[in-house]
């Protein structure tokens, strides 16, 4: 691999956003969770509840705090690394991000400070509410970030405009009702109520072991594993969803998932395991199982899956439609005024423009992709597989482990139910075991889904190639250190400090019982 | 949908140009404080105790505040994609720095106080005066530098190539406002602090306040003087249609000597805005003496209102000039984003920034008070 600007830029991109990512998943879920723990301890008035809410609280605040810092340096990161990209598509990606923050981080972030400090401030009812304000902004806060990445896996409602060089915003609706960007959001909150939920288990699980704070620790599993059999069945269903729709708009990433090279007749089958070969373009010690992908892709027996070799053949053509649209924006560019240009630009343009981001391949090749050569062109089209034994690997892993969690919450639910859980010290230990699983699948899904969208940073629009900035390789290397010696220095506090606060355990709650509701209200009843 | 023709580009280009300011003053007078009292922390307390009774007057609302900055980089990404595309990689190390000092900072006041260690807490005490002083002296920096011009270029696909390296920002004028932004901050935080402690660490603060009170107009004043003594200004020449493409290559500009001044000769109104700069520093150096703490704080809310209206409405309509190719420079005219996306996020900005107000305001109500020594050793959830 060539250390140029774009890998560099890819690789600090991964890199924070595969850190800022540790944390995410604990936030959205263990918010809502402390959210029912808290809701259990108004409406019930029992201490318990109020200390489990404590004490959950505390490790949430832990992993709040890098969630917050390191979602920072995403925020920033686009103008720094992919300046381009936020010239080229700011006009719709950048709406989401602001109003992500209007609509929910300020929520969550106003509150939070509520949460941890307002305990002997506010009435029961009014630190329940700041903490539905947490769990609400930062469930709000990923549906935003969600319809941004949507959008670049199916970007719709928008339209390149010769007049100021970039994609332009025509249908708001579209952008924010992006079926693609819902589904997503859907299965990445789930996954992120499952790992708060084995989070909750595991700890729980452990502490069942070790015979201390039965009480906390059986309630908390009695919550965790009803919330997280829901939401881990919800995350498969939704990952399902996810799949169909790759079937529809992102045909090569779920071609390169399954390593399917060849178009098969349908019902396609599902490769279960196997080892597929970039060179060789096969998929060697394959294992099949008949009829499962035309399933899942299409829901039918009868429509085809294009295999990787039949979409090269058509990037290949879309790659000749798109240099016929960038030969006709430089008529564009070069006029002085839209009503100069050619009227047989302009029909070419409007024939091919959609085509364009495929042109933009070859400037991985060529300055002007006008001047390409046929092996070129030919490479270029290549370059629109992404790295299949990755993303074969990374989805398997994944979907393993979806169903893994399934299985554990199942097990912990009907423990729980029968009130044995205490007596099954096998199934605590697979608890424990299982605490890792939830990140290892978060961030095997955003492999999918991010490396997956490779070679395009906007599937079809805007190639990674051309959307980085224009910085010197130094520059990048050094701040790639910076982040790495920064974030690995705070993963070893926050890992020590978590598991400092897990040791110590709940803490007594001798705290007074704050009233139900302000003085005013409880004066008017 | 036709409802955005309501208001025409040219308009809601000059109500962004506006929130632009909003967003940015709205920042420094909430988050501002945060980063004073930061800078202050190891000054203002000497003995842990007295640390943590620093920390603790932000500590339920400095997480709050900070959405201030990233609501600013989101709105800048949304409405002014340019200026965002070009500054933040054109000062891409000194973002860097910010966002590393900035890290250190929710990390400290989370993570300083779990350890009983000394030099623990002593690191954390450096560290989160590292997270205050540094973001404040780069924002000053970087807007000594806007108003020099930036040595940036477009090519005609509005591909941005950055002609200047990191030590090219560290010029004396920029230097300058560095300082400026880092008192003006320390200003605040000194206020805030007053208004939310009592005994020997409102004493403190207070004396640290006055000075910084004292250095924000003397260095205020110096850099208009340098400004006028030897800041060329931009402005655009020939015509330009405001509502136009955005595309920044469709105007000319040039340098113009004295241009940064010719809004106030034009609009004798706008001059408003620098005195209100001075007379919230002044304001502020008498309030600390005589003791009304609320008063204090807002005469500081007016003096960073001031001081970064009268940095905008100097540069009126360039948002971001370019010094190696006037041309490119941005303008309010040429670097927004489209019609349509200029007026959804007005209309979202509508909706949810008075919630913000209002539900930031219950929320220091709540917290209204000031921080006693009970509340850090009796509290379990006190910083």
């Amino acid at each position: 691999m060539e250390l140029d600007i774009v890998t560099l830029s890819r690789l600090q991109f991964a890199l924070t956003a595969l850190y800022h990512f540790l944390f995410v998943p604990l936030t959205l879920g263990l918010s809502i969770l402390l959210a029912v723990m808290e809701t259990v301890y108004v409406m019930t008035g029992r201490a318990i509840w109020r200390q489990m809410t404590k004490f959950w609280g505390t490790l949430f605040g832990i992993n709040f705090v890098l969630g917050a810092a390191t979602g920072i340096v995403m925020e920033f990161q686009f103008g720094m690394n992919w300046s381009y990209y936020s010239h080229y598509v700011g006009d719709i990606f950048g709406a989401p991000l602001a109003i992500e923050g209007l609509m929910a981080f300020f929520l969550e972030a106003t509150f939070v400070g509520l949460f941890f400090f307002g305990w002997d401030k506010l009435s029961k009812v009014g630190h329940l509410l700041s903490t539905y304000a947490v769990a609400i902004g930062s469930n709000f806060s990923a549906l935003w970030i969600l319809i941004a990445n949507g959008w670049m896996q199916h970007p719709v409602g928008a339209a390149f405009n010769p007049d100021t060089m970039r994609m332009e915003v025509h249908d708001f609706f579209e952008v924010v009702f992006n079926h693609v960007a819902q589904t997503r959001f859907v299965h990445t909150v789930s996954a992120g109520y499952v790992t708060a939920s084995v989070f909750v288990l595991g700890i729980s699980a452990w502490y069942l072991l070790k015979g201390r704070h039965i009480d906390l620790a059986k309630r908390s599993i009695t919550v965790a594993a009803s919330f997280g059999l829901l939401s881990a069945v919800s995350v498969v269903i939704l990952g399902d969803e996810g799949g169909y729709l790759a079937s529809e708009h992102q045909k090569m990433k779920l071609a390169a998932i399954e390593g399917m090279w060849e178009t098969q007749p349908a019902p396609a089958s599902f490769t279960l395991v196997g080892i597929p070969d970039m060179e060789e373009r096969t998929n060697h010690f394959a294992i099949h199982i008949p009829w499962v992908m035309g399933l899942i892709g299409t829901r039918s027996l009868t429509q085809e899956i294009p295999g990787i070799l039949e979409l090269v053949d058509k990037a290949e053509d879309r790659i000749r439609s798109g240099i016929i649209a960038y030969d006709a924006l430089q008529d564009y560019r070069a006029a002085p005024s839209r009503d100069a240009v050619p009227p047989e630009s302009v029909t070419a343009f409007e024939e091919h423009g959609d085509d364009m981001g495929y042109a933009l391949l070859l400037t991985k090749y060529v300055d002007d992709p006008r001047e390409a050569t046929e092996d070129q062109i030919k490479s270029a089209a290549w370059d629109t597989v992404p790295h299949v034994p990755t993303l074969f690997w990374a989805f398997r892993i994944m979907v393993g482990i979806g169903f893994v969690n399934v299985a554990l919450m199942a097990a912990f639910v009907v423990v729980s139910a029968r009130g044995t859980v205490a007596r099954r010290p096998w199934l605590l230990k697979a608890a424990v075991a299982a605490l890792i699983l939830p990140w290892i699948a978060a961030e095997a899904g955003w492999i999918v889904a991010e490396f997956g969208r490779q070679p395009w940073s906007i599937e079809g629009v805007l190639p990674t190639v051309a959307a980085a900035s224009s910085l010197t390789v130094p520059t990048l290397l050094f701040t790639i250190a910076g982040f790495t010696l920064l974030y690995s220095v705070l993963i070893v506090i926050e890992m020590r400090l978590m598991l400092a606060a897990i040791r110590k355990g709940p803490q007594p709650d001798h705290g007074p019982e704050a009233p139900l509701l302000p003085a005013r209200f409880a004066a008017a009843e | 949908m036709i409802l955005h023709e309501l208001l025409t580009y040219e308009t809601l280009r000059v109500i962004w140009w506006v929130l632009l300011g909003v967003l940015l003053i709205g920042f420094a007078a909430t988050d501002g404080f945060d980063l004073g009292v930061g800078m202050l922390l190891p000054f203002a307390g000497q003995t842990d105790l007295e640390r943590r009774i620093v920390i603790n007057t932000i500590g339920p609302v400095w997480e709050g505040n900070q959405v201030w900055l990233i609501l600013g980089g989101g709105a800048i990404f949304a409405a002014w994609p340019p200026l965002y595309a070009v500054s933040f990689s054109g000062f891409y190390i000194a973002m860097f720095a910010i966002l590393a000092a900035l890290i250190l900072r929710p990390v400290g006041f989370k993570y300083r106080s779990k350890r009983e260690s000394a030099r623990w807490r002593s690191n954390w005490d450096w560290a989160l005066f590292i997270g205050g002083f540094v973001p404040s002296l780069i924002f000053g920096v970087a807007v000594g530098n806007v108003l020099l011009g930036v040595p940036f270029r477009l090519g005609t696909d509005l591909r941005i190539y950055y002609d200047g390296g990191f030590f090219g920002l560290l010029n004396p004028f920029a230097l300058l406002c560095g300082v400026l932004s880092v008192a003006m901050l320390a200003m605040h935080g000194a206020a805030w602090i007053v208004l939310k402690s009592s005994g020997i660490v409102a004493e403190r603060a207070r004396r640290f306040g006055t000075w910084a009170a004292l250095a924000t107009v003397l260095l205020y004043a110096a850099g208009g003087l340098a400004l006028w003594l030897f800041v060329d200004g931009y402005r655009i020449s020939g015509a330009v249609d405001p509502n136009g493409p955005s595309n920044p290559l469709a105007k000319s500009a040039e340098i113009a000597p004295g241009a940064w001044f010719a809004n106030y000769a034009a609009h004798p109104w706008m001059l408003l805005a620098p005195a209100l700069g001075f007379l919230g520093a002044l304001g502020v150096l008498w309030s600390l003496k005589t003791g009304r703490e609320v008063r204090t704080l807002l005469l500081s809310k007016l003096a960073i209102f001031g001081i970064i209206s009268s940095v905008g409405l100097s540069m009126f309509p360039f948002i971001l000039p370019s010094s190696v190719m006037p041309g490119a420079s941005l303008t309010v005219w040429d670097a927004s984003s489209s019609h349509l996306t200029l007026f959804i996020m007005l209309v979202c900005t509508g909706i949810f920034l008075p919630l913000i107000v209002l539900y930031t305001a219950w929320v220091y109500k709540v917290l209204w008070g000031k921080v006693e020594e009970k509340d850090i050793t009796e509290s379990g959830h006190a910083y």
